[in-house]
């Protein structure tokens, strides 16, 4: 079964749709009778919102309908809900605001929506958003976290005092405290996690239509879990019952996380759609994505590592002060808690861990779940402060990490901080990137490179990350209000097809492909004849969708437990028209067969036998091949890797290129190489994007932001990426049927911190401990400055 | 976008009848006033597509001159053998202005009537001491460009062709902008028959020279003679890509290369 | 303002009636239903919205309708002959070059345009030529890689051995 086998790199089936301009994203979704739907938004960071007139956009040229915050409370809608309940130290919960769906009596951020118009056109919805007349009444905005937090700055919410939504911490204070205090070295740093606008191609949009005849609401929209988007918006905002509402996502144009939340606009075009009875189109402009769709990571850290005459690791101490923007989006409270802190073991033996993070309220965009999601926040700030300690040990980064590293027989190993590690062999896959990276010839690249005038440096950064989300009862004990399982049904036709309906999404990840290839390989039949269909309540059982790497762990397993259920009724009636007795009956390569004889049926006889039950054993089975498993995964799963970044700086101007970067990486069973390869390459451009590139600005004063279109954030492009040298290493996830350990995010997790640690690397001959993110020219220019005054004038 | 109506006259006569509605503008290539009515930043009545005007294309030679038309592309000019001949370091200047697709569409013609204080070709039009012709004058480089966002252009009055001395020795450095890849500071550096010239742009609010860096590199066409040259940094565009003092030291480093380049 | 815009597009006479405002990308996704042509950006630095005027590479979001009267335009959906994809197109297939395929139009208009003008292009001319096209998903290294095997093929030239082993259709 060469061609649809597990570990061969097939190429993907959705391709041909995609290349030849036959993809069906949401924009391309055009409904009988549709109108085009413009949102008037906030202008200021914080106003209060006064009288709203409506009544020369109203008559308008083509204008249907205008609402605001006013008309959705007449109709008793509900706010946007937050998914994951944190408590502070001392037990209280978190505050939480509501989050209306278009503002009432006060705007909190600029974008905030605080209208629609509804119109035959966006030219004239557009037009006559114009002339909807809006008092506000601008007070100051409390714009950066760590001034939020300050006595007298402005109060987003009159809730949350202080602007702290909540207060938390893990770990054990006390270990932690006792170890620095026994410590050889304590080694300190303060660090930025820049704040990022993830910027998926697409830009999100969402039809509402309700049909009148059956009344349902159909919602088309750009999301990574379609079900989700139903239960939130149908219970909590809507208060429809799902039965009512059908959330199709077709194809989206990436996610990276920022298409996993509710949306206001969803929930603005389904209700919309249902007063005016038409359906209604809304689709972002870029500039308006910036200001709409959630920020990621905001960070600012202190962190201290303690060292014992060995240099071996005896305790982390971090405190974190993270951004939630000014409503809470709908995974935002976990990202800088349950996964952030328990990842602070990173792949090292520490035994004492404490972490607090405090989340604060400022008028910015909401700040939830970007492309690693806690983990890259995590993995920056801890591989900084290892390779700090190198420094100031004078030892090599790769011994110091070395020393301390997991050892391989170690696993299960119980980390400090909640999670437990299941394998992994963090040794191999450092050796692999250091072997591909040249490192130990590094030193003659550098001095070839001083003597062309550039700074080069190399730095590396091995990580480990929880990924496969999530055995729902852990996460519910630590306050998700939702379940992590996946579902999937696997339909057996009667001429032996197969239809997968699996609960994941896929916008990008190739799930069409990898899917196919999974069932290929279980049941033995072709990948042609086999159909993955995603995206649509109305055909999928309830599933959880994609992010958090979670899709071939979760989705993948849900599958395998469906398929396992048809090959148990396929034995069963295979065994009735063999006449053998069940236990002797083998599945293998698509068949079933009589042990020790060559008597088999294939998958296809009897799936026509179980819908043309002539002869039939009716008294233990029922009719039909079409099996649903929901798959609730035991525990988190846990890639890991190492990330080697080499750079140069041109100490003159301070621009950096990155001339070299390697990745070495443990994804355990790898289902498709070359869609992998893909994944980690994307992850990686955005984690150098991150570190070199990008910074979502905001003015620090008025709250205005800056950097609201790509004429001031930088998205990278193709010449300034280097190619990538890629391996892997593999460990076999212990606790899920295929040994899979998931993908999507890791190059975005290794990344910042290889490549921060290599310009510190290039920068260290001037004594330079650290340099923010973005390492844009002008920062790596001016600490050269500073930490190389200018020589008199010869 | 707001609403206009467009049109595309044949004749330069009946371009200048429709600048008669003080709220008509010309569009040339296009890439800087499309995004800008998508902004909605200006509200014309009417667009008027100077695209149909033959008379306005094309790279000619003029004896010891390349006269550009207003509206030849920048591909055009990036790619012109006549120019890739006579004064190449324009040629490759054209190569580095957006990317491939804005260079298909843009024009010589709108960069300079708009005056982008980022914009390449000012920098160029200044340093190779070139002369705008319009259809009423013809007005010197240094008299052209004369504020953010201005120049010496009359109301009604529409570029037709820049005329550019031939030079052999010339260079452009741009360092961009990471985001918009706009220069955050370009210097051309040309030894022209008038003499050396170094001029600025994406520094200030307007392409400047720089008369110490030419009066040094009169004396001596080496990089080392402008190495000490520091440019003050008052009334340089400050923002949150590179400070007005960031760019200040760009402007050495930049003009340093580009001499370098010229070798 | 209404006007008649009549033009050829893929080949065929197509003609919609528009507004000044409307943009190139606009008449072909809403008037002419080909929504290949996508649209990723309002500061024309995206790419997604490249398609071919008069034999370039354009960027149609920047583009009015009116402005392309007359014009001969070459769309996503034109590229492929009948069910048999362009080499280009097929090579982008073959390295993975594609995951949400948003950008890909758009990528694929820009690689048939920079192979017109320059059949064997250098990784950092690929890289450079792709200043104008953003993608979010590949980090462009596999695009590089489909850019370089298709202009190969279009070369008439055997294509690399595909580095990800994929074997030849």
């Amino acid at each position: 079964m060469a061609d649809g086998s597990i570990g061969t790199p097939v190429r993907r089936r959705e391709d041909y749709r995609f290349l030849t301009g036959q993809g069906t994203y949401t924009d391309d979704i055009n409904r009988p009778g549709q109108l085009h739907a413009y949102i008037l938004r906030s202008p200021h960071a914080n106003a209060k919102l006064g009288r709203i007139d409506t009544s020369g956009a109203a008559s308008s040229a083509g204008v249907i309908a205008v609402f605001t915050g006013q008309d959705m409370a007449k109709d008793n809608l509900g706010g946007l809900p937050c998914g994951w309940l944190i408590n502070s130290k001392d037990g209280s919960p978190m505050k939480e605001p509501p989050h209306p769906v278009l503002a009432v009596e006060r705007v909190r951020h600029v974008g905030d929506p605080v209208a629609v118009v509804i119109a035959e056109s966006l030219g004239q919805a557009r037009d006559a958003a114009e002339k909807i007349a809006v008092d506000y009444a601008v007070e100051p905005a409390a714009v950066d976290v760590v001034a939020a937090l300050k006595p007298g700055a402005p109060q987003v919410w009159p809730e949350a005092p202080g602007n702290v939504c909540y207060d938390w911490q893990l770990g054990d204070a006390g270990a932690v405290e006792t170890a620095i205090g026994k410590a050889t070295r304590v080694v300190k740093l303060d660090l930025i996690n820049n704040r990022l606008v993830p910027n998926a191609m697409e830009p999100r949009a969402a039809i509402g239509e309700y049909d009148r005849a059956t009344g349902e609401h159909t919602l088309y929209t750009t999301s990574q879990n379609p079900h989700v988007i139903r239960l939130l918006m149908g219970a909590f905002v809507l208060h429809m019952p799902e039965s009512k509402l059908r959330v199709v996502a077709p194809d989206v144009g990436g996610g990276f996380g920022s298409k996993i939340y509710h949306y206001a606009e969803e929930a603005i075009v389904t209700w919309a759609a249902g007063k005016v009875r038409k359906p209604i189109k809304w689709t972002a402009d870029r500039s308006e994505s910036f200001m709409s769709d959630a920020h990621g990571r905001d960070h600012v850290t202190h962190v201290e590592l303690a060292l014992d005459k060995d240099a071996k690791f005896l305790a982390l101490k971090v405190s974190t002060i993270a951004n939630m923007g000014a409503y809470l989006s709908t995974f935002a409270t976990c990202i800088p808690t349950y996964l952030y802190g328990t990842l602070l073991a990173g792949t090292y033996t520490t035994p004492a861990i404490y972490v607090e993070t405090k989340a604060v309220f400022t008028n910015t965009v909401p700040v939830d779940a970007y492309r690693g999601a806690g983990r890259p926040e995590a993995t920056f700030l801890l591989e900084r402060i290892v390779d700090l300690a190198a420094d100031e040990l004078g030892m090599d980064p790769a011994e110091l990490r070395r020393r301390n590293f997991i050892p391989a027989n170690a696993f299960p190993y119980q980390t400090p901080v909640a999670l437990q590690y299941d394998s992994g062999d963090y040794q191999s896959t450092l050796e692999l990137a250091l072997k591909a990276a040249g490192y130990s010839e590094f030193e003659a690249r550098r001095q070839e490179a001083a003597r062309r005038g550039k700074l080069r440096g190399i730095g590396l950064a091995t990580y480990i990350e929880a990924c496969g989300i999530a055995p729902s009862a852990v996460v519910g004990s630590l306050g998700a209000r939702a379940g992590l399982f996946e579902s999937a049904a696997v339909r057996v036709h009667p001429t032996g097809s197969v239809t997968v309906l699996t609960g994941s999404h896929q916008h990008g990840q190739g799930h069409e492909t990898t899917f196919a290839q999974l069932v290929s390989d279980h049941l033995g039949i072709p990948i042609e004849s086999i159909e993955i269909v995603h995206g649509d309540t109305a055909k999928i059982p309830y599933g959880m969708g994609t992010y958090g790497s979670r899709s071939i762990a979760v989705g993948g397993s849900a599958i395998i437990k469906a398929m396992d259920k048809v090959i148990a009724k396929g034995r069963k009636i295979a065994a009735h028209l063999l006449e053998a007795s069940e236990a002797d009956v083998e599945f293998k390569d698509g068949n079933f067969t009589v042990a020790g004889t060559d008597r088999s049926k294939s998958l296809a006889e009897v799936a026509l036998t179980a819908y043309v039950p002539h002869n039939f054993p009716h008294d233990e089975l029922e009719p039909g091949l079409d099996e649903t498993a929901f798959y609730d995964p035991k525990n988190f799963t846990f890639p890991s890797g190492a990330h080697i970044a080499e750079v140069e700086i041109d100490s003159d101007t301070g621009r950096l290129e990155i001339v070299n970067f390697t990745a070495s990486d443990d994804f355990g069973r790898i289902i498709n190489p070359m869609i992998v390869a893909g994944q980690v390459h994307g992850g990686l451009a955005q984690g150098i994007g991150q570190a070199v590139l990008e910074g979502c600005v905001y003015d620090k004063d008025t709250g205005q932001l800056l950097t609201g279109s790509y004429n001031d954030y930088a998205m990278p492009r193709a010449d300034d990426l280097p190619p990538f040298d890629l391996s892997t290493h593999v460990t076999l996830c212990t606790h899920n049927p295929l040994g899979v350990k998931g993908c999507g995010e890791a190059g975005a997790i290794g990344a910042p911190a290889a490549i921060a640690n290599a310009v510190v690397d290039a920068l260290k001959p001037l004594g330079v401990r650290h340099v923010e993110m973005p390492l844009t020219p002008e920062r790596l220019w001016r600490t050269i400055q500073r930490h190389q005054p200018r020589a008199a004038a010869e | 976008m707001y609403e206009f109506e467009y049109q595309k006259p044949a004749s330069l006569d009946d371009v200048a009848r429709l600048l008669g509605d003080e709220d008509a503008k010309l569009v040339a290539g296009g890439m800087t006033l499309i995004p800008t009515l998508k902004m909605r930043l200006a509200k014309p009545t009417q667009l008027v597509d100077l695209g149909a005007i033959p008379s306005l294309k094309g790279v000619s030679e003029d004896g010891d001159a390349v006269v550009i038309g207003a509206m030849t592309r920048h591909t055009d000019v990036n790619r012109s053998d006549v120019v890739k001949r006579a004064i190449p370091a324009l040629a490759a200047m054209a190569g580095m202005i957006g990317d491939p697709a804005v260079r298909n569409r843009g024009t010589i013609g709108g960069s300079i009537a708009n005056n982008d204080p980022a914009a390449d070709y000012p920098a160029a039009v200044v340093a190779l001491n070139a002369t705008v012709r319009t259809n009423k004058r013809e007005i010197a480089a240094d008299q052209f460009f004369t504020g953010m966002f201005e120049t010496a252009l009359q109301p009604g009055e529409i570029v037709t062709a820049v005329r550019f001395p031939k030079v052999a020795q010339a260079n452009y450095q741009k360092f961009r902008n990471p985001a918009s890849r706009y220069a955050i500071v370009g210097v051309f550096v040309a030894k022209t028959p008038a003499g050396v010239r170094v001029a600025v742009t994406g520094a200030g609010p307007s392409v400047f020279r720089v008369p110490e860096m030419e009066a040094a590199l009169a004396k001596s066409f080496t990089p080392d003679a402008i190495k000490d040259i520091a440019i003050k940094d008052d009334g340089l565009n400050s923002d949150i890509h590179a400070s007005a003092e960031y760019r200040a030291h760009l402007v050495t480093v930049m003009a340093r290369r580009a001499v370098q380049a010229c070798a | 303002m209404q006007k008649t815009v009549s033009l050829t597009v893929n080949g065929k006479p197509a003609s919609a009636t528009v507004e000044g405002r409307t943009l190139l990308v606009q008449l072909l996704r809403e008037h002419l239903g080909l929504t290949g042509t996508h649209v990723g950006c309002d500061t024309s630095q995206c790419g997604a919205c490249v398609v071919h005027v008069n034999g370039e590479a354009v960027k149609s979001c920047t583009l009015l309708a009116v402005q392309a009267e007359g014009a001969n335009v070459l769309t996503i959906e034109g590229v492929a002959n009948g069910d048999t994809l362009h080499p280009m197109q097929e090579a982008f297939r073959n390295n993975h070059a594609l995951q949400c395929g948003f950008c890909t139009p758009g990528m694929v208009m820009s690689a048939l345009d920079l192979v017109k003008n320059n059949p064997k292009p250098t990784d950092r001319e690929i890289r450079e030529y792709l200043e104008g096209n953003l993608c979010r998903c590949t980090g462009y290294h596999n695009i590089v890689l489909a850019i370089a095997e298709g202009a190969a093929v279009m070369r008439g030239e055997a294509p690399p051995a595909n580095p990800h082993g994929v074997a030849a259709e």
